[in-house]
């Protein structure tokens, strides 16, 4: 009987199916590359696949957050992320400039960058927010556009920092192990989360998703939310176009963050949030990113052909999130009330 | 009603932004290239008095891509120097930014100008027969750059120049087999194991330096591919193609690259792995393109060699041009010549440099 609820409360959990999945993609590896699992100490710093994954999965996770704020206050999607983080990357290089020495103090080039990724943010909200543009042909402006005025600000040269400390960000603190993205990425949900926690804020978005004329009949500044997310998911891209840049000590605006927005997209639908808004769930979202960065080293690991690459990654999705569809999900459901009816103790439920 | 008159008028507004931030985007590009030695335009030696009356002038228009990268700038500028009222040409370029459509505008309108010849560089390889066939029926030559075009008729255009992508895989052999060389390792003896971060699939560049490569390697049976993948050209996915890489094979002797940005991502990842590269490091590294930052990290003692992919067409365009107006034929392909660079001559070769 004790097994019976434990195993209900499991499959019951919200984030049964996307841990599931995250679990299906690393379990391939376990069978396939015994050595997936190893990590070692190398150059002072550890070193292996899974230590990819949670690095290169970063800038998605802090991208997924902003996104799964998005979706779930306005029921849209917001599709210039990978644009604003190139824009949000050419400010911080530029400003920074590619001599030997910077032009201006580090903090003060990031803290420009994300002035300018918040500016972004604040077009986008105003359009969805206060102009009820609908969120994709509002955010649609700077998805075209953003790559533009990034090319505009470097001149449309692909530029390089010279400096040694500026790839910090995107790759290790002297002496720390663990790559700097996955202390960003665990700070900002952190933030996120407490921000959502402790106070109303996370209250309030679900019920501005669920029915925006209801919010504001209750007294909730409806529009005020929206906008704020909108302009949050847009410092989020910021921040993963400042650790891409790092990454590379470059800048090439045409590629930092190309197709990052779909991804983004996606982790927020795995991590089985609505894409209808209302209801989120933070963790399900990070889970997600970090799958979808799985599912990539996976292939890597594997040597999948580069031109096969797409077909694996697109079953793999297809098998992911039709596993979470309604009516998966319905048979899921049924396999646990036929359960409980054969254990009598249960319908005092 | 207001709403919407204030929407109408915020998009207007956009839309000129977005208009004149294109105009600016090629304005001050081409000012902030390095200053090309002029001998790529022989002819231009005697400038003023060789000039010929106004009318003689021979009117070329040139449909680029874009401004995306320095290869496309030194690409421009080695057309817009060949290609002066002194040599006895009146150029006139049309900056596509990256769009086909904008492309094909300028065709007819090149057309309605009535040019003598057409330069073109095509955005991407299908979807031109009408606007060609325009061009046929109004009896202008187009000379097709850089990248090829899909076509069922030939005649639809005169010559092609651009590189030779099989050819640079071939060389791209001989340049490790040096580089080794240079490293004091015999290329014929022992394994030398190699992993290639490829290009975007299906890319000319990729296909033809993937081929040729593996076509040549042949000579060398101790050379082994371990395994090839692809980086997209961009040194991001390089780099992480190449952390991938190195954790799945821990005896990499040489890594190849497609392009010069994705061998700085490896050099990254290699570096971060505690490994070495370069004329003084473990891991060879050979790339593609030589671009000016493959000859500084060349210098930097990172990158071993690096493979020409010549942008200067100007001069080449020039000899086509040339001919059709002395009445001669003219091969159909015309390869432009591409050199090797290595880490040791990087130094003194790199002032020359054009792009």
């Amino acid at each position: 009987m004790k097994q019976e609820s434990l195993m209900k409360r499991i499959t019951g959990f919200r984030l049964f199916l996307p841990i599931l999945c995250l679990l299906l993609v690393l379990l391939v590896n376990l069978i396939q590359t015994p050595t997936f699992f190893k990590i070692t100490v190398q150059n002072g710093v550890f070193y292996g696949f899974i230590i990819d994954i949670i690095n290169r999965s970063s800038g998605l996770v802090i991208m997924a957050l902003g996104m799964t704020l998005v979706v779930a206050s306005s029921g849209g999607t917001d599709i210039s992320v990978g644009a604003v983080s190139a824009v949000a990357g050419a400010v911080c290089v530029v400003a920074l400039g590619t001599g030997e020495a910077y032009q201006m103090p580090y903090a003060l080039s990031l803290l420009l960058a994300l002035i300018v990724g918040a500016l972004c943010g604040i077009v986008n909200g105003f359009l969805v927010a206060y102009m009820r543009v609908q969120p994709m042909v509002a955010t649609l402006i700077l998805f075209t556009a953003g790559r533009g005025i990034a090319q505009l600000i470097t001149g449309s040269f692909i530029l390089y920092v010279k400096p040694e400390h500026f790839s910090y960000l995107g790759a290790f603190l002297p002496g720390v192990p663990i790559p700097t993205p996955c202390f960003v990425a665990l700070f900002l949900i952190l933030l996120t989360w407490m921000l959502l926690r402790f106070t109303t804020l996370g209250m309030y978005i679900q019920s501005v998703g669920i029915n925006r004329r209801a919010s504001r009949l209750v007294g909730l500044n409806s529009k005020l939310i929206i906008f704020l997310t909108y302009v949050f998911c847009s410092i989020c891209a910021s921040v993963a176009g400042l650790i891409s840049v790092s990454r590379t000590s470059s800048i090439d605006a045409n590629n930092v963050g190309l197709y990052t927005e779909l991804d983004a997209i996606l982790a927020v639908a795995i991590g089985g949030n609505s894409l209808g808004g209302g209801k989120f769930s933070l963790a399900g979202s990070v889970i997600g990113a970090i799958t979808i960065q799985a599912l990539t080293t996976t292939l890597y690991a594997m040597h999948v052909a580069a031109d096969q690459l797409p077909l694996y990654k697109a079953m793999v999705v297809i098998i992911i999130v039709s596993l979470q569809s309604p009516v998966v999900k319905k048979w899921f459901s049924g396999l646990k009330s036929k359960t409980s009816y054969s254990e009598p103790a249960k319908e005092a439920n | 009603m207001t709403m919407k008159r204030i929407l109408a008028l915020l998009m207007a507004v956009m839309m000129l932004t977005a208009l004149t931030a294109c105009g600016n985007a090629t304005g001050p590009a081409p000012s902030s290239q390095a200053p090309v030695a002029s001998s790529q335009a022989p002819d231009a030696n005697d400038p003023a008095p060789a000039a010929p009356a106004g009318d003689d002038l021979i009117y070329v228009g040139f449909v680029q891509v874009g401004a995306e990268s320095d290869w496309r700038m030194a690409n421009t500028k080695s057309m817009q120097e060949t290609f002066t009222e002194a040599n006895g040409y009146k150029f006139e370029m049309v900056d596509a930014q990256q769009q086909t459509q904008k492309q094909i505008t300028a065709i007819r309108d090149f057309i309605q100008k009535d040019v003598d010849y057409i330069v073109l560089a095509p955005n991407t390889e299908a979807g031109w027969d009408t606007v060609l066939g325009e061009a046929k029926d109004a009896g202008i030559p187009v000379i097709i750059v850089d990248r090829m075009i899909q076509t069922n008729d030939d005649s639809l255009f005169t010559a092609w120049v651009g590189s030779n992508f099989l050819q640079e895989g071939y060389d791209a052999v001989e340049a490790l087999a040096t580089a080794l060389k240079n490293k004091g390792i015999d290329p014929t003896e022992g394994e030398i194991n190699i992993v290639t971060l490829q290009g975007t699939m299906g890319s000319s560049a990729q296909i033809g330096r993937t081929d040729g490569f593996a076509e040549k390697m042949k000579e060398y049976p101790n050379w082994k591919m371990l395994d090839k993948q692809s980086g997209d050209f961009t040194q991001e996915k390089g780099q992480e193609v190449m952390e991938a890489f190195l954790k799945s094979y821990p005896d990499i002797d040489v890594v190849i690259a497609e392009n010069d940005n994705m061998a700085f991502g490896a050099i990254n990842a290699i570096k971060a792995a505690g490994k070495t590269c370069g004329p003084n490091g473990d891991i060879t590294i050979v790339s593609f393109d030589a671009v000016k930052a493959a000859f500084e990290s060349m210098i930097a003692g990172d990158m071993d060699v690096s493979v020409e992919c010549n942008p200067l067409h100007g001069p080449r365009v020039e000899g086509i041009i040339k001919a059709l107006e002395a009445g001669q034929s003219v091969d159909k392909i015309a390869y432009v010549e591409e050199g090797t660079f290595y880490a040791k001559d990087a130094a003194e070769i790199m002032p020359t440099r054009a792009y």
